[in-house]
């Protein structure tokens, strides 16, 4: 390649306004956030000298302990519940249908609107005099509304695999698209059958959407503290909800600190084992 | 074959993903405060309060501001380095793009509030300017996705031939590498302007007294009384976005015809 050497000055200076603004904007608030977390908190301000009780009290407090297993599980539910759905939305559009352009548009239009509406939507549907219960009383198949379908980890699973959905559709029909129909071919020729052409070559070839759609799901929707607070009442209280309330209402900022990094640590080593496991299983499928 | 099944399925699927939304414009027009069934009727008066709500047209005004900047600043430094790792063979180029990355693999959350304490610490306030800086987080990522993809599909010995051919580095950009990286800037710029208009918890922490349009929309869902107004704002939202996106899609097919690349 002819620009080595030389030219390499000109390729660092391209690079050198990315990575400058990422380290001011990323890595020194989260190098900041780390010393907040070591702080003395005394009334609504910061003390004098470091601790590491923040850090003992969010491992140590069971509550807390609980809220970080639900929000991981409740995230986790939301991650193959949303991926599972589009799987075979993403397969038909990329082998069962010539319009493929006139799909892709229809699934991505709705969710050309506000987040948080889209989220509020499912209040409505769920609710007391909401689309389900309105529509099961008026076909005389329930004489209450059914009270059960809002504000609980069910609606919060719901509303996100709807929320999130075209995160999961779109990689998983990029990675089948880029199948080569030869080798689909030839597996049948050779004698597989439909299913387990698929479980060979498929499925192992579309893993990269699959994993990618996976984590762009999984991160986010642990640190988002509106769907909960909006349908998951006391008991789909997530994580975030209790970090966004120690910086707004409680005002404990070396907590909500040492919070989110246990947060976010724990999503990253989640997030890496799963890359990792699911890479070596798709190497083993080979 | 199963493919009826799988027809069959994909038309369910469509009705769960169509069926919340079109709450959005049915209870828009519903001549009713309560957001429930049955409907009583049809009015466009929460339109016409919609048109006279001073907070949200500052709030709307906000946003289109942060998304704009957002879009043309992320854009621009993903095009940076994405030029930089594609043309170039530089050392370090895979822990810069991870570090670059980053921020796929952190909640949102947890990069405002990191944004809240740096700005405490150095003492600058609130501001549309911090929410631009917590929107850029979100949204380098994304452009240097969609870029990477593009450059890489690009063929380099148009560029040399046009150097060739007698052109200097200034026509050959606007002439040959502009023309062709046009459909990834389109596409770049309209998924992080989208991204930022639509951002919700980084601005929750930066923006200070200026909502944006997410944070506005936020403080009016307390107030039942405000809730067919906020709906018919969603459903206006979902009119332009879904105006724009089929025009961007239109002209992007103009140009050279590639498959379409996803978020």
């Amino acid at each position: 390649m002819a620009n080595r050497g030389r030219n390499s000055s000109q390729g660092y200076a391209l690079l050198t306004p990315t990575l400058a603004v990422m380290a001011l904007a990323l890595a020194a608030p989260l190098l900041l956030m780390a010393i907040t977390s070591l702080k003395n908190q005394s009334g609504l301000g910061f003390a004098e000298g470091w601790t590491l009780a923040h850090y003992g009290e969010v491992l140590g407090r069971a509550s807390y302990r609980a809220l970080f297993l639900r929000s991981v599980l409740i995230s986790a539910a939301v991650t193959v519940v949303t991926v599972g759905l589009a799987y075979p939305m993403a397969y038909f559009v990329a082998f069962h249908t010539r319009r493929k352009f006139v799909w892709l548009v229809a699934l991505t239009i709705p969710f050309w609107t506000s987040y948080l509406l889209r989220v509020f939507a499912w209040k409505i549907i769920l609710g007391f005099n909401g689309v389900i219960n309105s529509g099961l009383m008026r076909l005389h198949l329930i004489d209450q509304p059914l009270s059960f379908l809002l504000y609980n980890p069910f609606a919060v699973v719901v509303t996100l695999a709807h929320a999130w959905a075209a995160f999961a559709i779109l990689p998983i029909y990029v990675s089948l698209e880029k199948i080569d129909r030869s080798l689909l071919e030839a597996a049948s020729d050779l004698g597989d059958s439909a299913l387990r052409r698929f479980l060979r070559i498929t499925l192992p070839l579309s893993m990269p959407g699959v994993i990618g759609a996976a984590i762009l799901i999984f991160v986010p929707t642990t640190g988002d503290f509106v769907t909960p607070q909006l349908v998951g009442g006391t008991k789909g209280t997530m994580i975030a909800n209790l970090i966004e309330v120690q910086f707004n209402a409680v005002g404990n900022w070396p907590l909500g600190a040492a919070l989110s990094l246990v947060g976010m640590a724990m999503v990253a080593v989640i997030a890496g084992l799963f890359v990792a496991s699911a890479r070596a299983a798709t190497k083993a499928a080979r | 074959m199963k493919s009826r099944s799988l027809s069959a399925y994909a038309f369910a699927y469509l009705a769960f993903l169509y069926v919340p939304v079109l709450v959005l414009p049915v209870f828009s027009f519903n001549d009713s405060q309560f957001i429930a069934f049955p409907l009583s009727g049809f009015t466009t008066r929460w339109y016409a309060g919609l048109a006279a709500d001073t907070a949200m047209l500052h709030a709307l005004g906000n946003s289109l501001k942060v998304g704009l900047i957002t879009s043309l600043l992320s854009t621009l430094l993903g095009l940076t380095a994405a030029k930089a790792v594609t043309h170039y063979r530089l050392r370090g180029t895979g822990p810069a793009l991870a570090f670059i990355s980053l921020p796929l693999f952190i909640p949102d959350i947890v990069l405002g509030i990191s944004l809240l304490l740096l700005l405490g610490a150095v003492g600058l306030p609130l501001s549309l300017a911090a929410v631009v800086m917590g929107h850029l987080l979100v949204c380098v990522p994304f452009a240097l996705t969609v870029l990477i993809a593009r450059f890489e599909g690009f063929d380099k010995n148009l560029e040399e031939a046009s150097a060739d051919l007698g052109e200097n580095g200034w026509m050959t950009f606007w002439r040959v590498t502009f023309p062709l990286m046009l459909p990834g800037i389109t596409a770049s710029l309209l998924l992080t302007f989208i991204t930022s208009f639509d951002e919700f918890l980084v601005a929750y922490f930066l923006s200070g007294t200026e909502a944006t349009l997410p944070i506005y929309i936020w403080g009016q869902l307390r107030f039942p009384e405000r809730l067919p107004m906020v709906l018919a704002l969603g459903a206006i939202i979902l009119t332009v976005s879904v105006a724009l996106v089929v025009l961007a899609e239109y002209v992007r097919n103009l140009g050279v015809k590639k498959p379409m690349v996803g978020a």
